[in-house]
């Protein structure tokens, strides 16, 4: 991490502490709600954008860990004990769903991913005694720390600030390691990755499993927060919706997720001035931003040292041909 | 006995109708690696495109025609220039999430400048009703079938017999073994599209009557063709129809037979099995493996 | 970037506009998009048709009304955010939303705000957690289905009833309730069938219901899924009587099912249809400002803007505890207030009792065929 960087980051973390003194509670709401997304789309990314596994199932975990805190909770067990059991929990599926990725690759993965995701919110929605059905499960509570209650807007929104920023770290932490570059070794070439002796098989379950658990962690805070929950935000739709903000952040950048998520959560809230066009213009801007930024938002940096380097380049080269030029 | 003809014949027709959609799918994909989450949009275009020209005064013919025209340039010719093309050396990600927002805007569109409304739509078979052997079937029923079925072998034997269709094939089989053999790509591309635009036109005439024309009836028509675009092999454009009919049938016998709370598990079960153990797809041929 | 991306949001939540005082501020929080939408629109609708009428005839207590439509995309954990958003703008009241999911959730934050909320929502649950902020604009189906059960059971006198319903929180909520009122009856349920919504084909369904051969078949789901059963079910020549309640007979229902709703028979609470002038009006008003014709969502978000202005009325100024207060006790003639489309009385819970009507689709026209008092009459 560059001097640059570090600013940065002390920058954007000074703003997300000081934000919530500017915000209503609906603010915190939103600013909660994206925090929880950034953090369910950085295991996507990890699925998706480091190792290069297509996945659209990802809700699936979010869900399996949103349902298995509220029922724990509603079981009068703690969220301490809940949200380990559904990071746990989604490692395992995430693990066993990663078998069908080492018999079929791209395209078909996606499908068999989404698959898994239909049959998952099949279950929520159908087996009531377990999940509430359609009427889903409400008044699920918020946690404590240490005896602090954690029940008002702004105590939740540090809590969820502070979890989102310890598994970043871990996550980050993890991509410096040479797992992380096994990852990204295995979404290059594959081929020439196993040549080199990196354990193919385990790294795509893991990649999947990990990614799965952060789904999981992102679930239960979500429950959280919305302190009820229905099969409804767990659907294939709603993957499709994660595996956009990945890509329109940029898959493979570690922050991407922190942008993508912004566009997948709160810039339909800005854009509702357009009033019942709305979601007419977030599709349309959606579009646009994939043809311009084919890579995502995070490309922009890239994109303009590629220019730099290119004009600095042709400088360069017409520089020296000037100078033949006047030796001839 | 009855009863499962019942269901069997029921499931027919509603499969044809997601083949129509499935043939779609495969088509874009083998030309031009785009899946087209906005497919059921793409149905749902033309069939308020046609409302809206019929409760202009015009004929339903008259009114089909236009909309064709029209779906070839916006769904095939804009889709392709203004979507496609740019994003297509770029892999499969971009193209994925431009259909998403593609799909997103479209059918919020309609919403929000049209209606929120469902619009019936008269079919252009009658309503009537027979019976044989027990069995009910509406002449739409019917006439949906034989129209879909028809289609669906049209285009195949067009790919398989003409000239341009072969073309077509080379293309969507080897990009580059097509151009050193003279064929116009982008053109050959370019048709795929028109003739993607053209079965999601027909489809929209085949499935309003039922579907009733609003802006999210693309949603589980979309997914339905995708089922049985894969279940039918997602790389070659032959299974499309035997797709169509097994989700169809297979969701009514489930409905009937195991739950109705599961009944989209059969299908599931058996998109699955073919992801997993036949991935080219129940009458697909194995595909050698891209580096 | 994040930076600018923040401030960006900040600016975007801070330009609520500062609250003028000489206006009574509304919050229409309601299904726009998603599986919600038509209720939602049609509950959005009428609700801004009342707020025109009222606002040109003076507004309330002299005061103008100030509305801000928001969509929850059907979808509760935005329900929720948007009520605090209303909750922030210092509305007077809330409206919606209407799916019953999404009120479970964002009554809570009305009640902590203490500002009256309005539903569409007809799941007995809502009003069943002493939330005193919570009001009904129409039946709950605790009130509902006993009506209706009461027809099937003693009227008509079935034995064997099939029951078709859909599988979401509005379908299963009235199959309990239904159930319940026909625990102690004579009358069976031989078929019980969940269908989804969205579902197109009904062939399986309808054979189930005519397989148990039922004496009648209840239909339970939303407007276009009740239009393909109908067809089914005379495609499949099933001539014994179909029952629903509010949906089944409705005027979209019967548009989409064309012949074939010939012969439904539901309950309604709310209808365009009724044989009272006021709705009769509203009917016309409706449809010449929005060109269709409403359906029974419209006129809850109409009647209840008319029940809010009645109330506030009532207490003479505008305070939201007095008014909450003064909706308990509610009683509002359809005489003295147009608007309100049928005289009403709320309960203590936030409940609402009055008329209902019984309804028989006949010659592609729905007709009421007979007016069954409020329940507390009997």
């Amino acid at each position: 991490m560059n001097k640059r960087n570090v600013v940065l980051a002390f920058l954007a973390l000074a703003a997300l502490l000081v934000a919530p003194h500017f915000l209503k509670s609906y603010g915190l709401y939103l600013l909660t709600y994206w925090l929880v997304f950034i953090l369910a789309t950085m295991g996507l990314n990890l699925t998706v954008g480091y190792a290069g596994q297509k996945s659209l199932g990802h809700a699936a975990f979010f869900g399996i860990g949103a349902y298995t805190v509220a029922i724990m909770m509603k079981a009068g067990l703690s969220f301490w004990l809940g949200l380990p059991a559904a990071a746990l929990l989604c490692f395992l599926v995430g693990l066993a769903l990663g078998f069908p990725a080492l018999r079929v690759q791209t395209i078909y993965l996606a499908f068999a991913t989404l698959g898994f995701n239909t049959a998952a919110w099949l279950v929520m929605r159908n087996e009531e005694w377990l999940t509430g059905g359609t009427f889903g499960i409400n008044n699920i509570a918020r946690p404590s720390l240490f005896g602090m209650s954690l029940d008002g807007s702004l105590a939740y929104y540090h809590f969820t600030l502070g979890m989102t920023i310890i598994f970043a770290a871990l996550l980050w932490g993890l991509l410096r390691s040479p797992w992380g570059k096994a990852f990204t070794a295995l979404r290059d070439n594959p081929i020439r990755a196993e040549s080199l002796g990196v354990d193919i098989r385990g790294y795509t379950l893991l990649s999947f499993a990990i990614g799965a658990a952060y789904a999981g962690i992102a679930g239960a805070l979500f429950a959280s927060l919305v302190q009820f929950i229905d099969p409804a935000p767990f659907t294939v739709g709603s993957s499709i919706m994660m595996y956009l903000m990945v890509v329109v952040g940029g898959p493979g950048y570690f922050l991407g997720p922190v942008l993508g998520a912004a566009v997948g959560v709160v810039l339909p809230e800005w854009l509702r001035f357009a009033q019942a066009w709305y979601l007419f213009v977030f599709g349309t801007a959606v579009v646009l931003l994939m043809i311009w930024l084919p890579d995502g938002l995070l490309s922009i940096p890239d994109r303009l040292r590629a220019r730099r380097e290119a004009r600095e380049a042709s400088a360069a080269r017409s520089a020296a041909a000037a100078r033949h030029g006047g030796n001839a | 006995m009855t009863d499962f003809l019942q269901l069997f014949f029921s499931g027919m027709a509603t499969g044809s109708i997601y083949a129509l959609a499935a043939l779609g799918f495969t088509l874009l994909w083998q030309a031009s690696g785009t899946i087209n989450f906005a497919q059921g949009e793409f149905v749902m275009l033309p069939a308020f495109a046609m409302v809206g020209l019929i409760a202009a005064g015009a004929p339903l013919p008259l009114a089909f025609v236009l909309t064709v025209v029209l779906a070839i340039g916006v769904l095939g010719w804009a889709f392709k220039r203004g979507v496609v093309d740019p994003l297509f050396r770029h892999g499969m990600m971009p193209i994925v999430v431009a259909t998403i927002g593609l799909s997103i805007a479209l059918s919020n569109g309609v919403r929000a400048g049209y209606s929120a409304e469902a619009h019936p739509f008269a079919g252009m078979f009658p309503d009537r009703i027979f019976n044989i052997a027990g069995v009910t079937i509406t002449l739409a029923d019917c006439g949906t079938l034989a129209f879909a079925l028809l289609l669906v072998l049209a285009t195949q034997s067009f790919l398989a017999r003409t000239v341009t269709g072969r073309a077509m094939q080379a293309v969507a089989q080897n990009t580059e073994s097509a151009t050193v053999l003279g064929i116009n790509v982008p053109r050959m591309i370019f048709y795929t599209f028109a003739i993607n635009a053209a079965l999601a036109c027909a489809a929209a005439l085949l499935v309003t009557p039922v579907y009733l024309a609003k802006f999210d009836m693309g949603v589980s028509l979309g997914t339905k063709a995708f089922f049985a675009a894969v279940i039918g092999g997602f790389n070659n454009s032959r299974g499309a129809l035997l797709g169509g009919v097994i989700v169809g049938v297979g969701e009514n016998l489930a409905a009937a037979y195991v739950s109705p709370q599961y009944k989209d598990a059969v299908a599931l079960a058996l998109f699955m099995v073919v992801i997993l153990f036949k991935p080219q797809g129940l009458l697909g041929r194995k595909e050698e493996r891209k580096v | 970037m994040k930076k600018a991306l923040i401030a960006l949001v900040m600016a975007a939540l801070m330009t609520a506009p500062a609250i003028a005082q000489q206006t009574i501020k509304i919050a229409n929080i309601v299904e726009l998009s998603g599986p919600g939408t038509t209720s939602g629109t049609n509950f959005k609708d009428g609700m801004l048709l009342a707020v025109k009428e009222i606002n040109a005839a003076g507004g309330i207590l002299g005061r103008k009304i100030e509305t801000t439509t928001n969509d929850t995309q059907s979808n509760p954990g935005v329900a929720k955010g948007l009520t605090q958003k209303a909750i922030d703008q210092d509305v007077f009241a809330i409206f919606g939303p209407v799916f019953s999911g999404s009120i479970m959730v964002s009554m809570a934050e009305s009640r902590r705000a203490e500002i009256p909320n309005f539903t569409g929502g007809e799941a007995a649950a809502i009003t069943q957690q002493g939330n005193p902020y919570v009001f009904r604009t129409s039946f709950t189906q605790a009130t509902a289905m006993p009506k209706i059960a009461r027809y099937i059971t003693d009227q008509a006198k079935h034995k064997t009833l099939a029951l078709i319903y859909v599988n979401n929180d509005f379908g299963k909520g009235g199959r309990e309730m239904l159930m319940k009122a026909l625990e102690k009856s004579p009358t069976k349920i031989v078929a019980d069938i969940s269908t989804d919504s969205g579902q197109i084909d009904f062939s399986a369904a309808v054979l189930k219901a005519k397989g148990a051969s039922p004496d009648a078949i209840f239909v339970y789901t939303n407007e276009e899924e009740s239009a393909r059963v109908l067809r089914e079910l005379r495609k499949q020549g099933w001539t014994k009587p179909v029952i629903g309640e509010t949906v089944l007979t409705s005027q979209k229902v019967i548009e989409l099912a064309g012949e074939a709703a010939n012969g439904a028979i539901a309950h309604v609470g709310l209808t365009v249809d009724a044989p009272l002038p006021a709705i009769r009006a509203f009917r016309a008003k409706f449809e010449r400002e929005y060109k269709y014709i409403s359906d029974h969502n419209g006129m809850k978000g109409y009647s209840g803007v008319y029940a809010l202005k009645a109330a506030i009325e009532k207490v003479g100024k505008l305070d939201r505890k007095a008014v909450a207060v003064a909706m308990k006790t509610l009683k509002v003639k359809a005489a003295d207030q147009p608007g309100i489309l049928m005289d009403v009385e709320f309960d203590k819970n936030g409940d609402l009792d009055r008329d209902s009507f019984l309804t028989e689709v006949k010659g592609g026209k729905q007709e009421v065929i007979a007016t069954l008092p409020p329940l507390s009459k009997k």
